[in-house]
């Protein structure tokens, strides 16, 4: 019979539209700016700056080195190293970024940045309430405005960041261990392991495995 | 210059309407009709309500993909083949890491190559979902079954959002294996979606294939013959609608896809109605794949661990992979001078070959035909234009 699949067609649109008054399958929107769905975990937006402790200029994990600002495909990373090294978070001397600038309008969230860092300094936020009014100034990012806490990374990637926390404590460790033994050894000898340098950073190079999800 | 030739970004074009050939009207379809796929434009000419000549005019997306690609490192051009078709990046990902796998020789593991295979198959099941109901919101269902089909889409979405991190742009893909493992509890969320999916399915066959109206509107409307699929060099659902048994996951079995067993859906007659339905046979197919891939796959490690992400320099070579992506064969080349970055970078994009028959196709029907052949070739701008 003519009109008989139009007729099929209909029952089944007819399902849908009633079928959203008593099942949650059938009607998946939410009211976006009142109720919004849960934050999925991996999810990124833009890079931030992660720092350690309260002070942000001195827990800076950064430590001006370029890698990103050189592996990031569409170059909107703009680093100057700084010229002095100042005590980082466990008192360390370090070089630290003078300036650190990320144009969020070029940025296209790939995340290279975080996979190429040694140093665990650079992750991907979840933030996307980003929009302003100020075309220039308002996107381009400043180390102030991307510095964030261990403790905000925490919470927005509970799982990754746990990893890195333990995968730091343990170079940590190690560092320290090390460093105890060639004291102990040489006790002339000034033992402590300096700043790993640019081009290989000694321990924690394998940047695969730095954003891979534990198992 | 006559004062009637007119500027696009493939340079000047003459007026199609010659001397002596005035009855004829030439109307500009598109860039911005809002039954183009993206920035698309068709010049037609046309003799009452028939097509009489097409020419396409596409080029307003271009943003140099491959020269881009020419200076940046190997790494640095994955995120942008994302980019390239971005309804499915994860298979753009997958053409682009094999090729480069290919130039190098790196080996993928067992996981990795699970985990792909997944990826891939699910962004299958995303496009052709997609592409249904494209199709018939440009044939006027204007849209309910865009909507339902969407509903389906934005549960896999949310899969490679849990998975990736993007749920279009996910960079997922590695040379030697995949970016990050699935998070706990994923891959149960993945065999839900699956397991729901033949029920939509079922639901959308339901909805439309009987339809009076779509048979009339599709049905031998702009057949593509066997010889002219071949001969055009088309690839894809389009080449098997028109009866070309050639699908490169049988015919190279790269990956593994050896393993899994699967049948290749063909069309006889290769008109509209066939390249419609073909979709869902093939989603069908890809159900199967991806059932079979989530009971099967093993643990290990997801990327080879010689691959180092920076200071990677291939060997000075040349390589071409393909894969059958949704659209067709996607296909990469490069040539490696052994420098960082690669000395030639050459995208085979499926939606622009498979484009290269629409006047064919056009040639002979109605105007609002045009409308449904193009939305059946299934094309993706950012793929076309590069």
């Amino acid at each position: 019979m003519l009109g008989n699949g139009i007729l099929k067609g209909l029952t089944e649109t007819a399902r849908n539209f009633f079928g959203s008054y008593v099942g949650k399958e059938r009607l998946t929107t939410v009211q976006y700016p009142e109720e919004r769905l849960p934050q999925i975990e991996a999810a990124r937006s833009f890079p931030f700056l992660v720092y350690d402790g309260a002070d942000w200029q001195q827990g800076m994990r950064c430590v001006g080195c370029q890698i990103c600002e050189k592996e990031c495909p569409p170059k909107c990373i703009f680093i100057e190293k700084s010229k002095d090294k100042k005590p980082d978070a466990v008192g360390k001397q370090q070089f630290y970024p003078a300036v650190f600038n990320i144009d969020i309008s070029v940025c296209m969230s790939c995340q290279i940045c975080v996979e190429v860092c040694p140093f665990e300094a650079i992750k991907m936020d979840v933030d996307y309430n980003l929009s302003s009014d100020d075309r220039f100034g308002g996107l381009l990012f400043d180390k102030h405005r991307l510095a964030k806490s261990n403790e905000y990374y925490n919470t927005i990637h509970p799982t990754e960041a746990g990893a890195v926390d333990a995968r730091l404590a343990e170079d940590r460790a190690k560092a320290e261990a090390k460093a105890k033994a060639a004291a102990d050894a040489k006790a002339a000898a000034p033992g402590a392991p300096g700043t790993p340098s640019l081009g290989a950073p000694a321990s924690t190079a394998p940047a695969q495995s730095t954003d891979g999800e534990p198992k | 210059m006559s004062a009637s030739t007119y500027s696009t970004p493939q340079g000047l074009l003459e007026p199609a309407i010659g001397p002596g050939e005035e009855q004829l009207l030439e109307i500009s379809m598109g860039p911005q009709h809002p039954s183009t796929h993206g920035v698309f434009r068709m010049n037609v000419v046309l003799d009452g309500e028939r097509v009489v000549r097409l020419k396409p005019v596409f080029g307003y997306l271009h943003r140099n993909h491959e020269k881009i690609a020419e200076s940046e490192t190997y790494l640095g051009s994955m995120p942008y083949t994302d980019r390239l078709d971005y309804m499915c990046s994860i298979t753009n990902n997958w053409a682009y890491a094999l090729a480069v796998e290919k130039l190098a020789g790196i080996q993928v593991p067992e996981r990795a190559e699970y985990l792909r295979i997944i990826t891939g198959e699910l962004t299958r099941l995303q496009n052709h979902a997609c592409l249904l109901g494209f199709l018939l919101q440009d044939m006027g269902s204007s849209g309910t079954p865009l909507m339902y089909a969407f509903r389906e889409r934005e549960k896999i979405l949310d899969l490679f959002e849990a998975l990736t991190g993007a749920r279009m742009m996910c960079n997922y893909m590695r040379f030697g294996g995949c970016r990050v493992d699935m998070p706990a509890g994923w891959l149960d969320q993945a065999k839900q979606v699956v397991a729901d999916f033949p029920k939509f399915l079922d639901e959308y066959e339901q909805l439309l294939v009987s339809n009076e109206i779509l048979m009339e509107r599709t049905q031998g409307v702009g057949i593509l013959s066997r010889e002219l699929a071949i001969n055009a060099g088309k690839s894809g659902p389009m080449a098997r609608a028109s009866g070309v048994n050639y699908d490169i996951r049988k015919v190279d079995k790269y990956g593994i896809y050896d393993r899994f067993a699967f049948r290749v859906p063909l069309g006889d007659h290769g008109d509209v109605y066939d390249r419609y339905m073909i979709r869902f046979l093939e989603m069908r197919e890809s159900v199967k794949i991806l059932n079979e891939a989530m009971r099967d796959i093993p643990d290990g490690p997801i990327v080879d661990p010689k691959m180092r992400i920076r200071g990677f320099r291939p060997k000075p070579g040349e390589a071409y992979a393909r894969i059958e992506s949704p659209k067709g064969e996607l296909g990469f080349y490069l040539i490696s001078d052994g420098s960082p970055n690669p000395y030639r970078y050459r995208v085979r994009p499926p939606s622009l070959i498979n484009l290269t028959v629409l006047e064919d196709l056009c040639i002979g029907q109605n105007v609002a035909d045009v409308v449904a052949i193009l939305g059946s070739v299934d094309i993706v701008l950012g793929e076309v234009d590069r």
